[in-house]
């Protein structure tokens, strides 16, 4: 009798750990991103016949919060798809299980990705990877340009205003054509923050990013440089056309010379403009001046669901998900540039027309750390209206941001 | 005629003991009927309401593992936030724009419309389109009306030689122009309501006063806004309340749901939105959702107090 049971249990555990495991992986709704990942969910389960992968998807706008929603309720997926900046949230609230470090050696990783993938390591341990970044460049319609009489697109931003001086047609505040697609909570307060401040010679943050450091003298010359192509250049206006991607759609209908936008916009420039466009890295001060760039990605992390032979699984399909061949496919099939320094450092990427001016971008990208992207973001943006929708003083502006910036920052490391 | 009597007569009959029996039945039943729409209620209802009440008491981050009580502390940290106070103002200013002007234009065009033989219907109609159309759309063909750009409203202006307006762009017009955009919406409802109450006076009255040789404006206010006066008090609390709730025409007509350009028409419905959906912080949310309550309660029952008591004396 006894021996019957202990056979039935030893039958029924061997049955147990013969079964797959079975991975649940979230993401947000991008078509490219879901079909590209349905694929390599095939490949993987090829090459790992024990365990099964589960896709499921969800309208962006709602992403955030459903990802937010399972944590109490202790449900949702195993492996996990997190804009980066939202990462000290989930960090703390102890959703996601820092990465083995024998499978993902921290060192290792400064040393295989590119620079700005080191945000995402806090306390000195990697809690998601990426497979694709993102960085900023110009975008031009060749045809405007040529048409007011510009033959070569900017380098420097001196370039860039007088470029966009010639094609601008009509006054505030009623333009017919743009030269600059001027957009503040577009991509632009990242300019200001990341790249103007920069190159003005300042410094956005403190070293561990808990303390706002633009309130000095090159952040009042970026917030001055940037208000001045609305005050005193007078080359384009926010919200040109409705919606929320005003300065985008604009773009795309043929209305401005040029926008600052993402890598992300490649795919969406490229299917809707109907004229030749270009892409050109963000302007520099002068020649040999400072580069900066402002670079985003998104990451892929354990939860703590995932436990035991679920985490044995996850490493591996995470693994699978930060290599090279992946990265490559990422980018044939997504269009988003690789996060591995030997892949963005591959010479035929880097002349690559439209990949090309991102990719060089990626040795001084920089990438904030957001505590609160939403409030983070409204800090600055308030902080620039003031300036060009009541002409408010710019040091005054840089005041506001900092001191609106610093009380949230303050707010989360108290 | 004959059904109206039979249940006088039934009633009459009720009277009687044995009858009294049934209708205690028939009430008991009545009850138990109830009953499902009085449970719905209660836990749909006014359970998370008092939800709302005990989660305003707790430092409730939906992202962080412990919630702790920290009392009053969510009200007091209420009192010092200068967004909630701008939110506060411009809900105030909305109702105070909207409510008068969607009842005077409401009850200006139902008279109109009570004179009108030909196409009545049609005019109706056109009136109340507006009221039936989804917010979204009706909030896009505004934008393009008040495009700074692109606008008719502003093509019209520089024919009257009026400089261009930047109207949804402007921290000093956008508020206006989203009233502008919820009164539009509204008029319809408020014209059909108005034309149901001018309906309801009866014609003699005005025939009387027309034969004591009652002047057009004399009639109007000694007849028509007295009786009319249920029809108004409905029109005020129900409108006050909607424009105290105002939500979904901001989200849709300025940009990113940041509530306008420097937070110029951030409503409080729209911070509750955004502190509980974007920042997770629903103990802070339901504290800020509390005091809305309060306030459209307070409000509501003063209005119905005063509003009423003026036209009965």
């Amino acid at each position: 009798m006894n021996r019957t049971l202990t056979l039935a249990a030893l039958l029924s555990l061997s049955a147990a750990s013969a079964a797959p495991v079975t991975l649940t992986y979230w993401q947000y709704d991008f078509a490219s991103k879901v079909d590209t990942m349905n694929k390599l969910i095939q490949k993987f389960e090829a090459q790992n016949p024990d365990i099964k992968i589960r896709q499921e998807t969800f309208p962006y706008d709602a992403y955030n919060q459903k990802v937010a929603s399972s944590v109490p309720a202790g449900q949702g997926p195993d492996v996990v798809n997190l804009f980066y900046g939202w990462l000290p949230q989930y960090v703390d609230s102890g959703y996601l299980q820092p990465l083995p470090a024998k499978d993902f050696p921290a060192a290792q990783v400064d040393k295989t990705f590119v620079p700005m993938v080191q945000t995402s390591k806090i306390g000195g341990q990697y809690y998601a990877l990426p497979t694709a970044v993102r960085t900023l460049a110009v975008f031009y319609n060749k045809d405007l340009l040529r048409q007011s009489g510009v033959l070569t697109p900017p380098r420097t931003w001196e370039d860039f205003i007088a470029a966009a001086q010639k094609v601008v047609k009509g006054a505030p505040p009623r333009f017919t054509t743009l030269g600059f697609g001027i957009q503040p909570d577009g991509q632009d307060y990242h300019v200001v923050r990341e790249v103007l401040v920069r190159q003005f010679g300042g410094s956005p943050y403190s070293k561990d990013g808990k303390k706002v450091a633009y309130d000095s003298d090159a952040g009042q010359k970026a917030m001055s440089f940037y208000t001045d192509l609305f005050t005193k250049y007078k080359l384009g206006t926010p919200n040109f056309f409705p919606g929320n991607n005003s300065y985008r759609d604009a773009f795309i209908a043929g209305k401005v010379g040029m926008i600052i936008d993402g890598s992300f916009a490649v795919g969406t420039i490229q299917k809707g403009a109907k004229f030749n466009w270009g892409v050109v890295p963000l302007p520099v001060l002068k020649a040999n001046g400072v580069r900066s760039n402002f670079g985003s990605y998104w990451v892929n992390g354990i939860t703590k669901n995932a436990k035991g032979d679920k985490l044995n699984a996850a490493v591996k399909f995470l693994k699978f998900l930060t290599s090279e061949d992946t990265q490559r496919t990422w980018l044939q099939s997504v269009g988003e540039i690789p996060a591995s320094k030997k892949l963005s450092n591959d010479p035929q990427l880097r002349r690559d027309p439209v990949y090309g001016p991102f990719v060089y971008a990626l040795p001084f990208a920089h990438s904030t750390l957001f505590v609160d992207e939403a409030g983070q973001r409204k800090a600055w943006v308030d902080a620039i209206n003031t300036v060009i929708l009541q002409n408010g003083s710019t040091a005054n502006a840089v005041k506001r941001a900092a001191a609106d910036e610093q009380k949230i920052l303050d707010g989360y490391y108290k | 005629m004959a059904t109206t009597s039979e249940v006088r007569g039934e009633r009459v009959q009720a009277r009687s003991p044995r009858r009294s029996s049934l209708k205690t039945h028939q009430t008991r039943t009545a009850y138990t009927f109830l009953l499902v729409p009085l449970l719905f209620f209660l836990v749909v209802r006014f359970l998370p309401t008092l939800m709302a009440l005990r989660l305003s008491l707790f430092d409730w981050n939906i992202l962080k593992e412990v919630q702790p009580y920290v009392g009053l502390d969510n009200y007091r940290t209420l009192v010092g936030d200068e967004r909630f106070g701008q939110a506060l103002r411009n809900t105030a200013l909305y109702t105070l724009i909207g409510v008068p002007l969607q009842i005077v234009l409401g009850l200006a065009v139902a008279l109109m419309l009570g004179r009108v033989r030909a196409l009545r219907g049609l005019y109706r109609a056109l009136y109340f389109a507006p009221y039936v159309t989804p917010i979204v759309a009706a909030a896009w063909v505004w934008q393009w009306l008040f495009s700074p750009q692109f606008g008719p409203v502003n093509t019209f202006l520089t024919w009257l030689h009026v400089p261009p307006q930047p109207f949804l762009t402007s921290p000093n017009q956008a508020l206006a122009t989203t009233a502008g955009l919820v009164v539009w919406q509204n008029l319809g409802f408020q014209i059909v309501l108005f034309l149901a109450g001018l309906a309801a006076i009866p014609r003699s009255y005005y025939e009387a006063a027309e034969i004591d040789g009652a002047s057009p404006w004399q009639s109007f206010r000694s007849i028509t806004l007295p009786l009319l006066n249920p029809t108004l008090v409905f029109s005020v609390v129900t409108g006050t309340i909607s424009y105290l709730q105002l939500f979904t025409q901001v989200v849709n007509l300025n940009f990113t749901d940041q509530g306008g350009p420097l937070g110029s028409t951030m409503t409080v419905a729209l911070y509750i939105y955004q502190i509980a959906f974007g920042r997770y912080q629903m103990g802070y949310a339901s504290a800020i959702t509390v005091v809305l309550f309060v306030l459209i309660l307070a409000i509501t029952l003063l209005q119905l107090r005063f509003l009423t008591r003026r036209y009965e004396a």
